[in-house]
């Protein structure tokens, strides 16, 4: 036993444990077995299977946890089902007043809540206490508030009706506020499965929804493993898919559900960049290390795991990061007095030990502190690789583990350059103390989140989520809720009559008048060229009568159209006025022959004169309106709970690839083009299939209308084959498709490549006349990505 | 007066309370050092403010820190009615700091706890003296016009030597902050090189009066300039000003600390003061110091916490260590 004129001398710290009685207690009280939480109830497993959970620490079992197989999720969802109706009509101030009990429960039972989190998952105390739950509360009390302010923020919208949520082991109440919260403010109702690691919280928060006297069936929760996700993804009466996890499994989950109609959203993986400049605080930024790749032990997908330094300032910067993980302490993470705890499991400790071997392997420079960890429980110390190389695995890939590697730059854009080698796009953090070159950065940065001269911020107000393979949806903030919302009209679209897609092309006939021989080419770059496949297809009038060719793309077109809109940086960088001007020039140019084109798509379509006409109007309209929008469809500035301002940045996504439908040629054509335009995207068309020369008259308009070469880029052919290039090429950032649910399907499931954006339609018909329906802020919405960016201040 | 060079962050670091690290000569001012400066307000709080949550002490471990806080403590009495009478009390405070029942309960008692130092203005150094007379407790004396800095130069210059002359063997200037606030770093450089050669050999402590000189970035130049003419220590505040000692300009400052000793190899100590009453408060800037500076600056060679109340808390949370009983105020013997 140490004595405290021992203490006095050395001056070292005791242990600080946080007493765990109670929630032992709470687990002895349930037997230490946990069943399924279905329709306001508990409910043993169907086929009789359990697992165990324990405490990564010690090793030692906490709880046997029933695992959910089809018939327990069938019943889950039946549940969540019936009780949806009922939920939605409650009316949005008794469900704000739920979430509002909830809050205060989670609140009142937050010591316990933080303890359970520690002991299931290994986090530290300190952190379950003074991050995760003050965060789980505040998500709570942020949705109540939009809960009540649903019917008038977001009229027009309704829920998409039963939401099923997966979730991961890292910060398991916290990813069950953030799905749960927002599910339920819309009026949807949940299935939720928490990891197979980590159920215990979410199962005491069933206790805390019957207490809260939540309605049967709006809250289930069903546990297991990856099967069980499994269930849940493939669930035909599943409306939409909420994930967090990692990139492989979030893949999987967007093949699974390819072409079912679901709604998705991911949360995935990152090896999120950490930028020092040389004008920064260096000693808060080596703090700011602490807190993103040391909080709960790097598990955490937006962990700053890629250190980059200016040149000058490295060594500096890595001397004193050496010493200050000297005092970093690991050990049990129920010590109050610990920085780092156990590795969720051994599994994850294994794959962390096998990464730095690799990372040795492959010649970059290790330094651990020379302490020892524990030799009990699932620990890691603290790791720094320095000469590593861009290409190196450990640098590629997402360890999730507290290592982190560091490189250099020598300049604002390599470290941008280097910031954005990366598949993932979740989160960076800038430290400079100069604004202008913050801010520049920062705007620069492909990802959901930029902290600046901060790491690991988080705020119910702000949208959080990733570009790139780092997935799709925001959460929190305004725009995380049209993750939980569509438009009311969007349910009753009716599907195309006939099948939308042309077998082969169609060979000109033999003898058939040849009153024009002219074959229009593909417009790429901002040039008119010839197909690589040397094939044309004819376009005939409803009659059969040739009234022209196009070419045949291939792959190899949408090879070069891709490459075009990659180099036209120019449309990016264009202001918003500026991108205005264009498309008002369009617009008029395109009024100017408003006769041809009227003839045109009569000619096609076999449409009426009048009716022509029509389209022709409409799209003219059309493009005065998303050039009134250029410049108009702002961000917002979110005001979290510190003393700092985010700006929701609306971005462009890059490429986006416009698969249109035989309807309105012209108009349905002009209608996803222009909103992609509009926002500085650079755009791929694959016009009408069947119509297809009014878009490619279109690039005479073009041509005589300012807009740089390669923004808008038009490649004819089969188009779900070319679709198909199109969604699986990995420099695309999202494909909008509209065309038959088998197109749809096909788009979704080869997307995953990158997991870029899609939009499709599944079939359904929109009618490209109507503007609520094609026109405006769905479509601006899905032509930007929403960047948050932290902005802490303070003299 | 033994004098040892401490190692930095040694494991066990062992050391008398009257052991004093070598002095600190300073160096020649180096105005670019100043530019270089960049303090980021917003994530030295987050610091300051999560330091103490991540380092929880309990038990005996806390018995331990406290006792170290009280040898580390400056017991201050700076008032305008303060008398001989008044003085003596506190000095007689400083001797015997805990209460003798409550040390032996504690096993402590051998450790001869007595406070850091008794800090007095000049009128009361004399009285401080002669009942401090046996002990090695050395008497502090604020000076150089405490606590506005506004008389004449002369005048500050000759109340150090006063002091030093009437036996203070600290000294507690407070600079000029019109120095700081103009930016002219090098009246401020000459002010403080002129009180460290007339502290002969007293030990100079600089308080920079951190609440009124606004920023971080002037709490870490003003600290910067001070070490450069040769303080010992670094003080943060009067206790005087509308805000006195904090976390934030305490990291700001044991920052600039560290960065003076990678830079000159030079060991300088660090005090707070003003504001400091909770024995909670002080474990949180022994954490402080252990976390970001090391083990050495745990001893009252290069840490003071310049405080008045703070001991009758940490007596009562000695109290409680003992009994298991909260304890009462009046229970502890009075300053």
């Amino acid at each position: 036993m140490v004595t405290v004129p021992q203490i006095f001398q050395t001056m070292d710290y005791g242990p600080a444990p946080e007493g765990a009685a109670a929630a032992e207690g709470w687990l002895d009280s349930h037997g230490r077995t946990f069943k399924h939480f279905i329709d306001g109830d508990w409910c043993a497993p169907h086929e009789g299977q359990w697992f165990e959970s324990s405490n990564p620490a010690t090793g030692l079992p906490l709880a046997r946890i029933a695992q959910a197989e089809q018939t327990d999720v069938d019943m889950a969802v039946a549940a969540a089902r019936a009780a949806q109706a009922p939920w939605r009509k409650l009316g949005a101030h008794r469900r704000a007043r739920y979430l509002y009990a909830l809050a205060r429960l989670v609140q009142k039972h937050s010591r316990m809540l933080a303890i359970l989190e520690t002991l299931d998952g290994g986090k530290p105390i300190r952190e379950a206490r003074d991050m995760d739950l003050p965060l789980v509360a505040r998500h709570f009390y942020h949705h109540a508030g939009w809960a009540q302010l649903l019917d008038r923020e977001f009229s027009g919208y309704e829920p998409i009706g039963v939401v099923g949520q997966i979730i991961p082991w890292n910060f398991p109440l916290l990813m069950l506020a953030w799905k749960v919260a927002p599910a339920l403010a819309t009026g949807n109702t949940v299935v939720l499965k928490p990891a197979e690691f980590t159920s215990l919280t979410a199962l005491l928060f069933a206790e805390l929804c019957q207490e809260a006297g939540l309605p049967p069936g709006v809250v289930n929760i069903v546990t297991g493993d990856g099967t069980t996700g499994e269930h849940i993804v493939a669930h035909p009466d599943i409306d939409k898919l909420a994930f967090t996890g990692s990139t492989e499994v979030g893949r999987a989950i967007r093949k699974a559900s390819a072409g079912t109609g679901k709604r998705l959203s991911l949360e995935l993986g990152g090896k999120s960049p950490f930028i020092v400049f040389d004008d920064a605080d260096l000693d808060s930024a080596v703090e700011g290390v602490v807190d993103a790749i040391w909080f709960n032990q790097g598990q955490v997908c937006c962990a700053g795991s890629r250190l980059l330094v200016q040149e000058n300032i490295a060594e500096a910067m890595i001397a004193k990061l050496r010493a200050r993980m000297k005092s970093l302490r690991v050990g049990d993470p129920l010590d109050k007095a610990i920085d780092i705890g156990a590795i969720v499991a051994p599994v994850q400790l294994q794959r962390i030990e096998q990464f730095v071997a690799k990372g040795l392997a492959e010649g970059a420079s290790l330094w651990q502190p020379d302490w020892t960890r524990p030799d009990q429980g699932c620990f890691y110390p603290p790791t720094l690789f320095t000469e590593v190389a861009p290409a190196a695995t450990i640098a590629q890939e997402e360890i999730f583990g507290p290592v982190l590697v560091a490189m250099s730059f020598r300049t604002p854009a390599e470290a941008v350059a280097l910031g954005n080698n990366s598949r993932y796009g979740l989160a960076a953090s800038v430290w400079s103390e100069s604004l202008s070159l913050a801010l520049d950065v920062a705007g620069k940065l492909k990802c959901g989140t930029v902290w600046v001269n901060s790491t690991n911020l988080f705020d119910a107000a702000c949208g959080f989520g990733g570009y790139r393979e780092s997935g799709f949806g925001r959460e929190g903030g305004r725009e995380g809720l049209y993750e939980y919302l569509r438009p009311v009209w969007q349910a009753t679209l009716p599907p195309y009559d006939a099948p939308t897609r042309q077998a082969d092309p169609v060979p000109p006939p033999a003898g058939a008048p040849r009153a024009i021989d002219r074959t229009a080419k593909l417009y790429l770059g901002g040039r008119q060229v010839r197909s690589d496949s040397g094939y044309s297809r004819a376009v005939l009038a409803p009659d059969g009568t040739l009234i022209g060719e196009v070419y045949e793309g291939n792959r190899k077109d949408v090879r070069d159209a891709v490459e075009a809109a990659r180099k036209a940086q120019d449309w990016r960088r264009a202001t918003g006025h500026n991108r205005a001007q264009v498309l008002y020039y369009i617009a008029e140019n395109l009024e100017v022959r408003a006769a041809e084109f009227r003839d045109r798509i009569a000619a096609m379509t076999g449409a009426t004169r009048r009716a022509a006409a029509r389209e022709v109007a409409a799209s003219v309209r059309r493009l005065c309106a998303y050039a009134g929008w250029a410049d108009k469809f702002d961000g917002a500035l979110h005001g979290p709970s510190l003393r700092a301002v985010t700006l929701a940045m609306h971005e462009p996504l890059g490429i986006i690839a416009v698969v249109c439908p035989d309807e309105a040629p012209l108009l349905a054509f002009v209608s996803l083009t222009a909103p992609a335009l509009a926002m500085g995207n650079r755009v791929v068309a694959v016009p009408s299939e069947r119509h297809p020369l009014a878009a490619t008259d279109f690039y005479q308009v073009l041509d005589t209308s300012d807009l740089p070469g390669g923004a808008l880029n038009i490649v004819t052919g089969t188009r779900d084959t070319l679709a198909k290039v199109l969604a699986e090429h990995d420099q695309v950032d999202s494909v909008w498709y509209v065309g038959d649910g088998e197109g749809s399907a096909m788009i979704e499931r080869v997307s995953v490549g990158n997991l870029k954006r899609t939009w499709v339609n599944y079939g359904r018909r929109r009618d490209w006349f109507d503007v609520a329906q094609t026109e405006g802020r769905e479509f601006l919405r899905q032509a930007t990505e929403v960047k948050n960016v932290w902005l802490p201040h303070g003299a | 007066m033994a004098k040892t060079r401490p190692a930095l962050a040694s494991e066990h670091w062992a050391i008398s309370a009257r052991d004093e690290p070598a002095r600190n000569p300073g160096m020649a001012f180096e105005p670019s050092w100043l530019d270089e400066v960049r303090i980021n307000r917003s994530a030295v709080e987050r610091r300051a403010g999560t330091l103490p949550t991540r380092r929880s002490i309990k038990k005996e471990w806390q018995t331990a820190w406290l006792l170290k806080a009280i040898s580390c403590l400056d017991l201050t009495t700076l008032s305008g009615d303060d008398t001989p009478g008044r003085v003596r009390r506190l000095c007689a405070k400083a001797r015997q700091p805990v209460r003798a029942d409550i040390l032996e309960a504690l096993g402590v008692a051998e450790l001869g706890i007595t406070v850091g130092a008794v800090c007095v203005y000049h009128a009361m150094i004399e009285a401080a003296l002669e009942a401090l007379a046996g002990t090695d407790i050395p008497v502090a004396a604020v000076s150089a016009g405490f606590p506005a800095a506004l008389s004449s130069a002369a005048l500050r210059l000759s109340e150090v030597e006063a002091s030093v002359a009437a036996g203070a063997r600290e000294i507690d200037i407070v600079i000029h902050r019109g120095h700081v606030l103009t930016g002219n770093w090098q009246a401020l450089y000459d002010e403080v090189r002129g009180f460290r050669e007339a502290c002969g050999n007293a030990r100079l402590k600089t308080i920079i009066a951190s609440g009124d000189i606004a920023t971080l970035g002037n709490v870490a130049r003003a600290s910067l300039v001070c070490m450069m003419a040769g303080a010992d220590f670094i003080k943060t505040s009067t206790g005087k000003e509308a805000v006195n000692a904090t976390m934030p300009v305490s990291l700001v400052m044991v920052r600039a600390i560290r960065a003076y000793r990678e830079r000159t190899g030079h060991t300088v100590g660090f005090k707070p003061a003003g504001g400091i009453s909770t024995a909670k408060a002080a474990l949180g800037y022994l954490a402080l110091m252990k976390d970001e500076l090391g083990r050495p600056w745990l001893e009252p060679g290069l840490f003071r916490i310049g405080a008045s109340s703070l001991l009758g808390d940490i007596e009562r949370q000695l109290a409680h260590a003992v009994s298991g009983r909260y304890a009462a105020d009046y229970h502890q013997p009075m300053v």
